[in-house]
C-alpha cells in the first residue's frame, strides 16, 4: 500500500470534501456539514491506517469500518470511491432512484459498506459484534466505528460502551466527531454531553482527545489506539462542522441541507484553491 | 384428550445444546435471562460461544448483527415483549434490512406468562415482527416442534423470529417429525369448518374439533406454525372444501395469525372468518389457565367461534 505524506493525506481529504459538495448539490439533499468535519479522519483511515483491499472488499482479514453516524454517507462514499471500491463518477448518483448510493449506507448494496446504518445510536453495538467475532476467531483485524457527538444522546451507545469494556474488545476503536452541533444547534444547549472524556473514562475506555483537523494528531491517535492492550479506545476528535468551506463552518444550517447553486460554486472555488 | 405437557423453552435449550456440538458457527446470546429462556443449556456446554449482554436488548440486537456479518449464526433470546417491542427498530435496520443471519427466539410469549401480568405478556409480537420485510416468523405448536424448528433455523440463512411460551403446552406432534419453514400441516381432515391455529392454540383447535365431532360436525385442523412466509395454498385448499374458517392464537386478533388468514382469504377465497385471540386488550396477572379462560382462549371458545362461522356460511 502506498505510504502517503501528511500533506498528501490532507489533499485527499479536501478532494473528498469537494465530492461531498458536488454529490449533495446534485442530489439537492443530504448532510454535508458532518461529512466535512469527518473528512480528515476518513482520509487517514482509508489512505493510511486501515488494512483493506478495494479489489477484494470481503477479504477476511480486512479492518472493518462502521459508520454509526450514517447520515454522513457522502463522506464514506467519497472515501470508498477515491480508494477504488467503485468509480468516482458513480458518486453523482447519490440519493437518486435506483442508485446503490442510498441516503444512508446499506450493507450489501455498496462494496466496502459493512453495516446498514442511519438510525442513530446503533453502530457501536454492531461494531462490538464484529470485534467480538474477531476475538472468537483469533483474527487480528481492527474494528473502527465513527460516531456523531449528538448521537451520543442515544442510550444504546452507553450499553455498547459497557459491553465493549466487559468483553475486553481491545480491537475496537470508537471515533467521536465532536463538532458540537446537532440539528437543533449546540449539543450542550440540547442535552449536554460534557464532560465527555470523563464519561468514556468512567465506562472503562482509553480516551484520546485530539484536534480532528490535524493529520499528525489523527495518525498518532490511531496508532496509539491500535496498540491498546487492555481496553477499547475512543478518539474524541474536536472538529468544525462544515470544515473547509468558510460559510459552512460552524453553521448548523448545513447539517442536513445541500448548497444552492451560488453556494456550491463558492464552495467548489474555495476547495479547488487548496487542492493540489 | 391426553397429551404430555412439555415446555417449549426446555426443548429450545436442548436443541441449542445439540447445535453446540454440531455447528461451530452458532453463537447464542441472552440478556440476563438465560436461566429462563434455557439458553443456559448452550452456555453449559459451550461457554466460549455464549454471549451475555446484560439487561440491554437493543445492544444485543446490534451485537448480533455484527456477529452475523462476521459469519456467525446467531440465536438471540430473551422474553418476547423485550425481544420484539424493546428493540423493534434495531431488528428492522440492523438485522432484517441487510438480511443477516440472526434468529431472535423469544420465550414467555402470550398471556400464559401468567402472574407477571400485562407488562410481560407479549400479545402483539407476531404482528410487529410480521410487518418487517425479510423476516420469517415461526410459532411452533409444541415443544417437539420448537426443537425441530430450532434446528431447521440453524440450517437456514436469514433473519427469523420464533415465538415460544413459558408454560407447559400439550405435545401434539411427534418427536423427530419433519418441520418445514413455510409449510402448514393439516392435522385432521374435515369438511364443515377449517380451524387454523398456531402455538398452543393448535391443541385447543384439536380439542374443539373433538367436541364438534360429537355434535356431528367435521372440522379440519391446520397447524400454521409458520406465520411468514404464509402457506396460502394449504389454507385456501381447505376453505374451498369447508366454506368457513376460524383462527386461534394466544395473541391479539390484530396483526397476527388472524390477520394473516384474513388477508389470504380476502385475496383468494372469501369465506366467513371468526378470530379467536385477545380482543384489543392488555392482559393481567393470574394463573395461566384462568387467564386463558377469562380472555376467551379455550377449546370451548374455538368451538363457539366455529359454530358462528358455520352459521354465517
Amino acid at each position: 500500500m502506498t505510504e502517503y505524506t501528511l500533506p498528501e493525506l490532507e489533499n485527499i481529504a479536501n478532494k473528498m470534501r469537494l465530492h461531498v459538495i458536488e454529490m449533495t448539490y446534485a442530489a439537492n439533499s443530504g448532510h454535508p456539514g458532518g461529512s466535512l468535519s469527518a473528512a480528515d479522519m476518513m482520509a487517514a483511515l482509508y489512505f493510511s491506517f486501515m488494512r483493506h483491499d478495494p479489489s477484494n472488499p470481503n477479504w477476511e482479514d480486512r479492518d472493518r469500518f462502521v459508520l454509526s453516524k450514517g447520515h454522513v454517507a457522502p463522506i464514506l462514499y467519497a472515501a470508498l470511491a477515491e480508494s477504488g471500491y467503485f468509480p468516482v463518477e458513480d458518486l453523482l448518483s447519490l440519493r437518486k432512484l435506483g442508485s446503490k448510493l442510498q441516503g444512508h449506507p446499506v450493507r450489501g448494496k455498496v462494496p466496502g459498506v459493512e453495516m446498514s446504518t442511519g438510525s442513530l445510536g446503533q453502530g457501536l453495538s454492531m461494531a462490538c459484534g464484529i470485534a467480538l467475532a474477531g476475538k472468537m476467531d483469533g483474527k487480528d483485524y481492527r474494528t473502527i466505528c465513527m460516531l456523531g457527538d449528538g448521537e451520543l444522546q442515544e442510550g444504546q451507545n452507553w450499553e455498547a460502551a459497557m459491553f465493549a469494556r466487559q468483553a475486553g474488545l481491545t480491537n475496537l476503536i470508537a471515533i467521536v466527531d465532536r463538532n458540537r452541533l446537532q440539528i437543533t444547534g449546540d449539543t450542550e444547549a440540547a442535552v449536554g454531553l460534557e464532560p465527555l472524556p470523563e464519561k468514556w473514562k468512567a465506562f472503562g475506555w482509553n480516551v484520546i482527545v485530539i484536534d480532528g483537523h490535524s493529520m499528525r494528531q489523527i495518525l498518532e491517535a490511531l496508532e496509539k489506539a491500535a496498540n491498546a492492550k487492555t481496553r477499547p479506545t475512543v478518539i474524541i476528535m474536536k472538529t468544525v462542522k462544515g470544515k473547509g468551506v468558510s460559510f459552512m463552518e460552524n453553521n448548523a444550517g448545513f447539517h442536513g441541507k445541500a448548497c444552492n447553486e451560488d453556494e456550491q460554486r463558492r464552495a467548489i472555488e474555495e476547495l479547488r484553491a487548496v487542492i493540489q | 384428550m391426553m397429551w404430555d405437557k412439555l415446555a417449549q423453552r426446555n426443548f429450545y435449550g436442548k436443541a441449542l445444546a445439540v447445535l453446540a456440538e454440531e455447528d461451530p458457527n452458532v453463537v447464542v446470546m441472552d440478556a440476563d435471562l438465560a436461566g429462563s429462556t434455557k439458553t443456559s443449556e448452550f452456555k453449559a456446554v459451550c461457554p466460549e460461544r455464549f454471549v451475555e449482554v446484560g439487561i440491554a436488548e437493543s445492544n444485543m440486537i446490534g451485537i448480533a448483527a455484527g456477529l452475523a456479518a462476521s459469519g456467525k449464526t446467531v440465536f438471540a433470546s430473551t422474553f418476547g415483549i423485550f425481544a420484539t417491542g424493546r428493540c423493534w427498530e434495531q431488528i428492522r435496520l440492523a438485522v432484517a434490512y441487510p438480511k443477516l443471519n440472526v434468529k431472535i427466539v423469544a420465550t414467555h410469549c402470550g398471556i400464559t406468562v401468567g402472574e407477571d401480568g400485562a407488562s410481560h405478556q407479549a400479545l402483539e409480537d407476531i404482528a410487529i415482527m410480521r410487518a418487517i420485510p425479510n423476516m420469517t416468523v415461526i410459532v411452533p405448536a409444541d415443544a417437539y416442534e420448537a426443537f425441530a424448528a430450532t434446528k431447521k433455523l440453524a440450517a437456514t440463512q436469514g433473519p427469523a423470529y420464533m415465538r415460544l411460551g413459558r408454560a407447559e403446552f400439550p405435545a401434539i406432534t411427534e418427536p423427530g417429525e419433519d418441520f418445514q419453514i413455510g409449510k402448514a400441516k393439516v392435522l385432521r381432515e374435515g369438511d364443515s369448518v377449517t380451524l387454523v391455529g398456531c402455538g398452543q392454540m393448535v391443541a385447543a383447535c384439536l380439542e374443539a374439533a373433538e367436541q364438534l365431532e360429537a355434535e356431528g360436525i367435521n372440522a379440519e385442523v391446520i397447524n400454521m406454525s409458520t406465520i411468514k412466509p404464509f402457506d396460502t395454498e394449504t389454507l385456501i385448499e381447505s376453505v374451498k372444501k369447508t366454506g368457513c374458517c376460524v383462527t386461534a392464537e394466544e395473541h391479539s386478533i390484530i396483526g397476527g395469525l388472524g390477520s394473516a388468514v384474513a388477508e389470504a382469504l380476502c385475496e383468494n377465497c372469501c369465506v366467513p372468518l371468526e378470530r379467536v385471540g385477545t380482543k384489543d386488550t392488555f392482559g393481567e396477572s393470574g394463573k395461566p389457565d384462568d387467564l386463558m379462560a377469562k380472555y376467551g382462549l379455550t377449546p370451548a371458545d374455538v368451538r363457539e367461534a366455529a359454530m358462528l362461522a358455520i352459521s354465517r356460511k
